[in-house]
């Protein structure tokens, strides 16, 4: 069923940018601030369901190609391996490691590999939400 | 070279199949694969001499240290034996399977995987001085064995004869792994080495016979035995260089090793020899007399595995006698583990020789039923010598290497008459009897399966193909196997001294301890004694009945079919099939609320009682905050909201009423100062809601229907139930602070230890990050599940069950 409300398309053009940047912003503020890869992930998920509340499903499947499944898929495999790669290390499972950095840009930088398994949990939230969604809106 | 990742080596090369099928089409996969057991023969091969002198080879590799579990290759004459036909006859398996197995048709990558799985899981068998890692080689042999079964699933006869296999082989697996938990409680050490030292202490151990019928459950089942031996011939529905392989020259052999292995343990104890004895022979006996009730030609060789692997059986426990005789490397008693082990050799190169044959009439032919065969002789003159030569050995007829162990075996047997512990001296006569009826049913049946394929009538309009002679690389591996057949004949003593004696030692450690201590010699002829005149015996009375065989096969038609073990399996598995299925269908009413009402009653039930019953119940109010304005009214929010949900109307109130209770939830949070939890909690609400109004668009028209007033009562209780349960929870465990809170740990950690600020997440990703690995896992499970309900609905007329 194809929608067609001017005011909906074009506040939804403004705000999905903006969830989306604050999704990422909530990301990765998630170590030292409110936020982290769940609720960014939920927040992303959010702005697409808007997408396609404002347009259709089709229309966002052509915006945005993801298979959700694979991103679904990735994030497992990111979340585990970063929790395996410990071993590698000889420390038990799922040792995280992290040090400060002084980037260009930045300056001082804390990479922390848990937010690699962030990222993890970022993407199956994304990826499984969508899917749901996706799945239970094409479905006639 | 490490002995321990020889043993991965199939497994490991076993990755690389799949991308050697689709990217390397035009070239067979087997030509790959057959590098993997010829490699490793030649490598085993160059360790004989070691072995040859007693010598062993021992490496380790720690898998879990903490657990004391670890893999451990010990290589002794057995299990170099072992090791030397399992990439021997795999190697040959493999070059067949290459002719037998059509690279455009089969789908080569899942047998080469599967077969190479096998081989790694064998060889772990054979080598592992550890029990547990030797408890998972042979499941991983059984698993692989239902997976090659199996290989034809579009097949009906093939995934029953998997599922058969793998029920019977994994029940006794189980069992003996019971068993090897028992021996290592009672020696303390996972080592089978260090058992078999300790083995005198073990014997007046209270779980020594437990653990000894165990073993020999799992022994016996794998290893086909009566009565367990009736998934054998289910296997045969595996493509045949998989029979050969698998179902007669390795992996039923899995359990005369176990029993080998383990004699110098249990040779003490009188069970164990009445056991393995008695239910090998009488196996025997049993397989070679309905073996000359069979059609199929892989049905015959599947009865007359049955049937050598309980004489190989028996005289197992015929060597653990020695054990019990003084001084017995000088009496008649010696003979009976070198018979063993020289008949298991024997066994493997002429059934595996018979296999292939098989196969190959049955690809040339179309058709495996010997009723319609005959007359191939002319045809296949090839494959007719090649089988005559396999048939003959497993008769006892002179010059074929089988008539050497066959000979040795009733020597044995007669050995055990003159035996006078366990009351051998009254029933030990029965012994030599079954051996030798046993026998002439196994004539009969090698001149059934080779006479009754390639002499007699040639019936070309029976037969769906029109018959001609295989291709000479099919015949290649028969032939190999055939000319070492008659050369066992020739240099039995070679065999004996380099692959029987050492093997002999590591069974009866107790009477030697060199393999050259072993004072037996293996000649053709050896005077006319008893047994040469029991041969003479079974020549003559076998001949005659299988002159006679079409006169009085009528009587097999008087075992009827309805009362068999075959039909005990059947009804066990239906019962426990259909049986499951109604208990299930008692509770499982495909209504969510009837969920939900088990689930919620139970949580009620438990907790309540729970909270009753350690008097856990404490009301404690001095430490509370203040109620102020915005909680009543965020309060009365949400009670207003919960209550326009029960009695909305129409579905749409009903949602929206919903989210005006998640975001109530959400302003909590707000008050108490969860920015964290308030941020997820109100992007969920919103999703969620989204999500229902999706799932609305579906949802079937609501019907007015006034249900029950006692299922309205009912539900009304375990609502009330959980909502009082909760709010005790929460009273009773804020009223008292049992345990101090893990809340302080967090602060004075989450900067040093775990190099974030933020508790919240810093709990989601590190501390407990178990807990979101396998949420998020949960997640994708839920997505998949989603998917398979919604894209993969099934058919209502298609069959609900895959059987049926």
């Amino acid at each position: 069923m194809r929608t067609n409300d001017v005011m909906l398309q074009t506040a939804t053009k403004v705000v999905t940018f903006i969830i989306l940047m604050f999704a990422v912003h909530i990301f990765f503020a998630g170590h030292y601030t409110p936020g982290g890869g769940f609720v960014g992930g939920l927040l992303t998920a959010s702005a697409i369901v808007l997408l396609m509340l404002a347009y259709d499903i089709e229309t966002v499947k052509k915006i945005i190609p993801f298979n959700y499944v694979m991103m679904t898929a990735t994030g497992l495999l990111l979340a585990l391996g970063t929790a395996s790669a410990s071993i590698f290390f000889n420390v038990p499972f799922f040792t995280h490691a992290y040090d400060y950095f002084d980037l260009p840009l930045w300056g001082k930088t804390s990479l922390h590999s848990a937010a690699l398994f962030d990222l993890g949990v970022y993407l199956v939230v994304v990826g499984v939400t969508m899917t749901i969604i996706q799945t239970i809106g094409e479905d006639e | 070279m490490s002995l321990v990742f020889l043993i991965f080596l199939p497994i490991i090369a076993a990755l690389f199949i799949p991308l050697l099928f689709k990217k390397i089409g035009q070239i067979h996969t087997g030509w790959f694969v057959l590098v993997v057991p010829v490699i490793l023969f030649i490598y085993y091969a160059t360790l004989l001499p070691t072995t040859m002198d007693g010598g062993t080879r021992v490496s380790e590799f720690q898998w879990i240290p903490s657990l004391d579990i670890s893999f451990i290759a010990y290589l002794d004459g057995l299990s170099l034996l072992f090791s030397l036909l399992i990439t021997g006859i795999g190697s040959l398996v493999v070059l067949y399977s290459v002719f037998y197995l059509d690279k455009k048709r089969e789908q080569l990558h899942n047998f080469y995987v599967y077969l190479l799985m096998f081989m790694t899981a064998m060889l772990g068998i054979v080598q592992s001085d550890h029990l547990i890692t030797l408890y998972l080689f042979w499941e991983l042999t059984s698993i692989s064995s239902f997976l090659l079964i199996g290989y034809w699933y579009t097949r009906d006869r093939s995934r029953f004869g998997a599922l058969k296999s793998m029920m019977i082989t994994v029940f006794g697996g189980l069992m003996m792994l019971g068993g090897f938990v028992l021996l290592s409680i009672m020696g303390n050490t996972y080592s089978i080495r260090e058992l078999i030292s300790q083995a005198p202490e073990l014997l007046g151990h209270e779980f020594f016979t437990w653990a000894l019928v165990l073993i020999l459950l799992g022994a016996f089942t794998k290893s086909a035995q009566f009565p367990f031996y009736i998934w054998l011939p289910d296997a045969m529905e595996a493509p045949t260089p998989v029979s050969a392989y698998l179902h007669s020259a390795t992996m039923v052999k899995a359990g005369l090793y176990l029993v080998a292995r383990f004699t110098p343990i249990f040779a003490a104890s009188g069970t164990w020899v009445w056991l393995v004895t008695g239910i090998g022979l009488f196996t025997m006996f049993w397989g070679s007399f309905f073996a000359l009730k069979q059609k199929d030609l892989k049905g015959i060789l599947a009865f007359s595995t049955v049937s050598q692997l309980g004489l190989i059986m028996s005289l197992l426990g015929a060597s653990a006698l020695g054990f019990h005789v003084e001084d017995a490397a000088g009496t008649v008693f010696k003979y009976a583990a070198f018979a063993a082990i020289f008949h298991l050799v024997n066994h493997a190169v002429f059934k595996g020789s018979l296999f292939m044959i098989a196969g190959i009439v049955d690809h040339e032919t179309g058709t495996r039923d010997i009723r319609k065969l005959g007359g191939l002789m002319s045809i296949m003159p090839i494959s007719f010598t090649i089988a005559m030569i396999g048939s003959f050995s497993m008769a006892g007829i002179p010059l074929f290497g089988g008539f050497l162990s066959k000979e040795m075996f009733l020597t044995a047997m007669l050995a055990i008459a003159e035996f006078d512990l366990f009351s051998m001296d009254v029933w030990g006569i029965l012994f030599p009897v079954l051996a030798w009826i046993g026998s002439v049913f196994t004539f009969v049946y090698s001149f059934y399966f080779v006479f009754h394929t390639f002499a007699g009538k040639h019936k070309p309009e029976e037969l769906p193909k029109h018959a001609h002679e295989a291709p000479i690389g099919m015949l290649v591996s028969p032939a190999i196997l055939a000319v070492s057949v008659i050369a066992i004949f020739f240099i039995p003593n070679v065999v004996g001294d380099w692959l029987v004696k050492p093997a002999v030692l590591a069974i009866q450690p107790f009477m030697y301890s060199n393999p050259e201590e072993i004072d037996i010699h293996v000649s053709a002829w050896h005077g006319a004694n008893t047994e040469f005149f029991m041969t003479l015996g079974i020549f003559a009375i076998g001949a005659l009945l299988f002159w006679s065989f079409r006169k009085w096969k009528q009587a097999y038609d008087a075992f009827p079919d309805s009362v068999s073990l075959n039909r005990l399996y059947d009804s066990f598995m239906y019962l426990s099939d259909g049986g499951a299925n109604r208990f299930s269908a008692v509770y499982m009413t495909g209504f969510i609320r009837s969920y939900l009402v088990y689930m919620f009653g139970f949580v009620v039930l438990i907790v309540l009682s729970t909270l009753v019953i350690t008097d856990a119940f404490v009301l404690d109010l001095s430490n509370t905050a203040p109620i102020g304005i915005y909680e009543i009214i965020i309060l009365i929010a949400l009670v207003g909201g919960t209550i326009t949900i029960l009695a909305a109307k129409s579905r749409l109130t009903a949602i929206i009423a919903l989210g005006a209770v998640g975001y109530s939830v959400a302003l909590f949070f707000v008050i108490f100062r969860a920015p964290d939890l308030a941020l997820t909690q109100l992007v969920i609400e919103t999703i969620s809601v989204a999500l229902f109004l999706l799932a609305f668009y579906h949802l079937p028209k609501v019907s007015k229907k006034e249900e029950r007033m006692g299922f309205k009562l009912g539900n009304a209780a375990i609502a009330l139930g959980v909502g009082i349960t909760m709010t005790l929870v929460a009273l009773a465990s804020h009223s008292q602070k049992i345990l101090p809170s893990i809340s302080e740990y967090y602060k004075e950690t989450v900067y040093s230890e775990a190099g974030g600020g933020n508790i919240v997440n810093v709990i989601l990703v590190d501390y407990r990050g178990f807990d979101t690995l396998f949420e998020i896992t949960v997640l994708g499970i839920a997505g998949i599940a989603i998917i398979s309900m919604i894209k993969l609905r099934l058919n209502k007329k298609e069959g609900q069950h895959e059987n049926k």
